[in-house]
């Protein structure tokens, strides 16, 4: 009893396969617990979508079994929908309706929302309450659409990459109003392409691939886990292309691998690497064209467990 | 309740995120942000709700949604320019148009070319009182240059002298053409000194009720209704698709069935504003004369509108782009344009597809709304075009049913 209170979304072995034999979702597991910031990290077409709409119950799993907040779908859909706010990839709601009366109407399918006012002053539209849907900008268009989920007064957000095509001000925004709905209690499920969305506001985070989950963990764990902390990354003259052995041997570096036609050595501690690849650059009688160092990301996780990136563009 | 409420906002207060347990992630990135960091948080202790409920302000009533979904509905509508001048705008100017293109006139005057020659002069002295009546016109031309014109439509009859009479040329498929050698053949004769044999009179009639344009409202009034049942139900959802928006509402608790309703309310009450409109036109500007009662002719428009609504929801079924759906729309629409008996009526088609054309439902709303609104035929007697209307109209909504698709 009390684990099923603990766990907010459990889903077992689901799977989903379209028409013509598409394995969009091929036995993926989760458990997320209340009031945490999950995140489903992974590329285009990695399932993510497919996932969180059959956790939403838009879609019928092909198998697999899915409980969330103690309910199942077959069997609680009305109740189920009450805890739940969504906002969907890409809604284009009604333009010709004003703010106030696309939260209003979203409040109306509710038993208990919250007051109007309330959650347009939590997502700063409060000033933009009469104007119409259809003049307002990206980010107030993606922030009104996280209002009609928050105007539910759900228990549980799901959130379809939320942040998509936003100006890196309106992210920051539309991150505070996440946090500020976990604050209260709420548990989020929020699906992105973006790294930093997900090491920055994610609790913990699935990474999925070719609808598989390939790993679960904390941000930090999964960097952790790759042992050396550290990015170095370097172009010079006189080196050969392709050839990354004589590298290896430098002090510290655990890994290696060649980006965008830059070597990029994982490393523990820099200030150990950095100056013997200078020595060596030197020796080769080579001259330095670039060189960066930084700290390892979710980025790297993913092309470590892959050997592909996140995205590609 | 409300302990419950205070008890969860201690305990939110309480939850306060620790601090970042390390620095992660790219350098580049705005520093003040706190990011969650401790993977197992402290859950929510209360077992109930963890999250405020406002007990205050609850929903009440049960037709607050669809009261809210049919006014978004009407809202979206009367805030498109485009919507008001298609379905309110367009229908009275095509009315307007036909109206007056058509409208009863004094009969034309018939235009006659007298090929010059012997006994031309004689001729036009026979013509001179159907001249003098402003009956025919005749005009003296060169032979060649008779025929040239005739040919191209500026003379109804060419008249040539012969010996001892006159020889008519003319063309049998032109009406006015046929009408133009009797007329003269008339004139000529009685001026000729012909003598009728038996006395006979004529008056004129020109009463509301038989012209063109009482033909026409009721025709435009069930096109009317076919359009924007199919574009207000059909090409609507088909929209709302594309824009996920259907998708999101049926994420939400909304009933479904609050929805559909809201859909086809709207469509009712946009019925009644065309109705009014179209007929309240014809009233005013051609003096046009509604036989039927008002009951009768609600009852058929209603139908009528429901069932396009039936047609309209099942063209939107499946597609997913408004590009598909108004092919369908128009596809579905345009045979009826034409044999329906909108502008012209349908006895004109061979017989072998009268039945077919019968069976269409928007002859049976036009069949039936003229029968209703020019003869004042009551309800009763037009049970067979009813039930035209209303099979389509269940057929199409339980092929619907079946098939249609929210996401």
């Amino acid at each position: 009893m009390m684990q099923s209170m603990d766990v907010a979304v459990r889903c077992r072995d689901l799977r989903k396969t379209y028409e013509g034999n598409v394995e969009a979702v091929r036995g993926l597991d989760l458990e997320i617990y209340a009031g945490e910031c999950f995140g489903l990290l992974g590329p285009n077409g990695a399932g993510k979508t497919t996932t969180i709409e059959i956790l939403e119950g838009l879609l019928e799993p092909t198998s697999g079994e899915i409980e969330i907040l103690g309910h199942h779908w077959h069997t609680n859909n009305r109740e189920l929908r009450e805890l739940m706010g969504i906002s969907l990839q890409e809604t284009r709601l009604a333009e010709k309706l004003t703010v106030y009366e696309t939260l209003e109407l979203f409040a109306s399918f509710y038993r208990r929302p919250r007051p109007i006012a309330e959650v347009m002053a939590e997502l700063a539209l409060t000033e933009k309450s009469d104007a119409w849907v259809g003049k307002l900008s990206g980010g107030q268009k993606q922030r009104l659409a996280v209002a009609t989920a928050l105007v539910a007064n759900p228990r549980i957000l799901f959130l379809d990459e939320p942040t998509t095509g936003l100006d890196p001000q309106s992210r920051r925004q539309l991150w505070d109003v996440i946090r500020q709905f976990q604050k209260q209690g709420g548990t989020v499920l929020l699906t992105t392409h973006y790294m930093d969305e997900a090491e920055r506001l994610c609790d913990r985070l699935a990474i999925i691939d070719h609808g598989l989950t390939i790993a679960v963990g904390t941000p930090s764990e999964m960097i952790e886990s790759l042992g050396a902390h550290h990015r170095v990354e370097f172009d010079a003259t006189g080196i050969v292309a392709g050839e990354l052995e004589p590298w290896r041997a430098l002090p510290g570096v655990e890994a290696i691998h060649e980006e965008d036609g830059r070597v990029v050595l994982s490393v523990r501690e820099p200030h150990e690497t950095i100056p013997a690849l200078l020595a060596a650059i030197q020796n080769r009688h080579g001259h330095l064209l670039h060189l960066t160092t930084r700290q390892a990301s979710l980025e790297d996780v993913f092309v470590h467990l892959t050997g592909r990136r996140l995205r590609e563009d | 309740m409300n302990n419950q409420f205070e008890e969860d906002r201690e305990n939110r207060d309480a939850k306060v995120k620790g601090p970042k347990s390390g620095e992660h992630g790219s350098g580049s990135q705005v520093s003040n942000l706190d990011s969650p960091a401790s993977p197992v948080r402290p859950i929510p202790q209360s077992p109930d709700h963890p999250i405020t409920r406002s007990p205050d302000l609850q929903n009440t009533g049960r037709w607050r949604s669809y009261q809210l979904l049919l006014l978004a509905r009407l809202k979206e509508m009367y805030r498109e320019p485009e919507v008001i001048f298609w379905v309110f705008i367009f229908p009275i100017l095509l009315a307007l148009g036909l109206g007056i293109a058509f409208r009863n006139k004094p009969a034309d005057i018939i235009r006659v070319a007298l090929v010059d020659g012997p006994g031309a002069a004689h001729a036009m002295d026979l013509l001179r009182p159907a001249a003098a009546a402003g009956t025919v016109k005749a005009v003296l031309l060169p032979a060649s240059e008779a025929f040239n014109q005739f040919r191209l439509g500026k003379y109804d009859l060419v008249v040539t002298p012969q010996a001892g009479g006159f020889e008519y040329l003319y063309d049998p498929a032109r009406p006015e053409s046929v009408l133009a050698r009797s007329t003269t053949d008339d004139a000529l004769q009685a001026a000729a000194g012909r003598k009728n044999s038996v006395p006979t009179s004529g008056r004129i009639s020109s009463e509301p009720g038989a012209r063109y344009i009482d033909f026409l409202i009721p025709g435009l009034l069930g096109m009317n209704l076919m359009n924007s049942g199919m574009w207000g139900i059909g090409f609507a959802l088909v929209d709302l698709r594309q824009r996920k928006l259907l998708k999101r509402f049926v994420a939400s608790p909304m009933r479904r069935s609050d929805f559909l309703l809201a859909l086809a309310s709207s469509r009712l009450i946009l019925m009644l504003l065309e109705l009014a409109l179209l007929l309240g036109f014809g009233a005013m500007a051609f003096h046009m004369h509604v036989a039927g009662s008002w009951i009768s002719i609600l009852t058929i428009s209603t139908l009528g509108a429901l069932c396009f609504g039936g047609v309209g929801l099942l063209t939107a079924s499946r597609a997913q782009k408004i590009e598909t759906v108004s092919g369908l729309i128009n596809l579905v629409m345009m045979p009826m344009w034409i044999l329906s008996g909108v502008f012209f009526s349908y006895e004109r088609f061979p017989a072998i597809l009268q039945p077919l054309i019968k069976a269409l439902p928007l002859t049976a709303l036009n069949d039936a709304l003229r029968a209703a609104i020019l003869e004042g035929a009551p309800i009763t007697h037009q049970a067979g075009r009813l039930l035209v209307l209303g099979l389509w109209g269940i057929v199409c909504y339980l092929l619907a049913l079946r098939w249609f698709r929210w996401t």
